[in-house]
């Protein structure tokens, strides 16, 4: 469940922050104030709000996760909005993104069938452990 | 796709992703070190409650090296799509980080990125570009 509303908050946040920047035109280097004021815009501060939740998600699945593990699994999230566009918005999906579908579904099955986090044993920490306590005995 | 009439040109286009690559992996490396360092979320949370799990977080240094970089991420996003389609900057972004983070975990952080993450990550990494193009 962490891992799908990291999938499904990410692109939706994404999503709403494009459309926020579009509507409000070009912005340039000289005048960095009008990013900080892009901010309060309404779908900027959606995306935002949607983008708080992803994090706090993310940031759970990391505690217990690699991040080489994370990343991929949550990009199902893009597979899922796709769904929603054909499914709910009635957008055409092309080849093309049904061969990304299949790939990243492949993908996410691969990393899924694996260990989520990567074992240390006691006896490695026990040896990168060891020269700090004997030098400990040295002294 | 690619990049507007009114953009800079394509060598700033390659620097504004970079800049959007680079420094949200950065970004996520440190986060991920963070949260390794504080450990098992869930575990925290049922001993001391979410007020000691965030404050478990909020007071980690490496935490805010990762944000920092990670808002750094964010405003080069920004940036970046005022002045680039989606079409070019999400999918560009989306994928290469996929990949980049696939390395940097391999060595900063020593997780066993072995030939089934790594065909993930090149798998997801094609389909993203594939989906979001």
């Amino acid at each position: 469940m962490i891992l799908g509303l990291v999938g499904l908050c990410a692109p939706l946040g994404d999503t709403c922050l494009s459309r926020g920047m579009t509507e409000l035109g070009s912005i340039s280097l000289n005048h960095p104030g009008a990013l900080i004021a892009a901010v309060f815009t309404p779908w900027i501060a959606s995306g935002i709000v949607l983008l708080i939740g992803f994090f706090a998600s993310y940031l759970t699945a990391l505690s217990w996760a690699d991040l080489t593990f994370v990343l991929p699994t949550t990009a199902f999230g893009n597979v899922i909005v796709a769904f929603l566009a054909r499914f709910w918005l009635h957008e055409p999906i092309s080849i093309q993104r049904w061969a990304g579908i299949v790939l990243i579904t492949v993908g996410v099955g691969f990393v899924a069938n694996g260990p989520s986090l990567t074992e240390r044993p006691a006896e490695s920490i026990a040896a990168s452990a060891l020269p700090a306590a004997e030098e400990e005995q040295v002294r | 796709m690619t990049v507007p009439s009114s953009s800079p040109g394509l060598w700033s286009a390659v620097g504004m992703i970079a800049a959007v690559v680079l420094s949200s992996t950065a970004g996520e490396v440190l986060t991920a070190a963070a949260m390794k360092s504080i450990g098992d979320l869930d575990d925290i949370r049922a001993h001391s409650g979410m007020k000691g799990a965030i404050r478990a977080v909020v007071t980690c240094p490496l935490f805010f090296a990762g944000v920092s970089f990670l808002a750094l991420a964010f405003f080069a996003l920004l940036f970046a799509l005022n002045h680039l389609d989606l079409s070019l900057v999400a999918p560009a972004s989306a994928s290469l980080t996929l990949v980049t983070n696939a390395i940097a975990g391999k060595i900063f952080l020593k997780e066993n990125v072995d030939r089934r993450r790594w065909t993930a990550a090149v798998l997801v990494c094609v389909g993203v570009y594939l989906l979001a193009h």
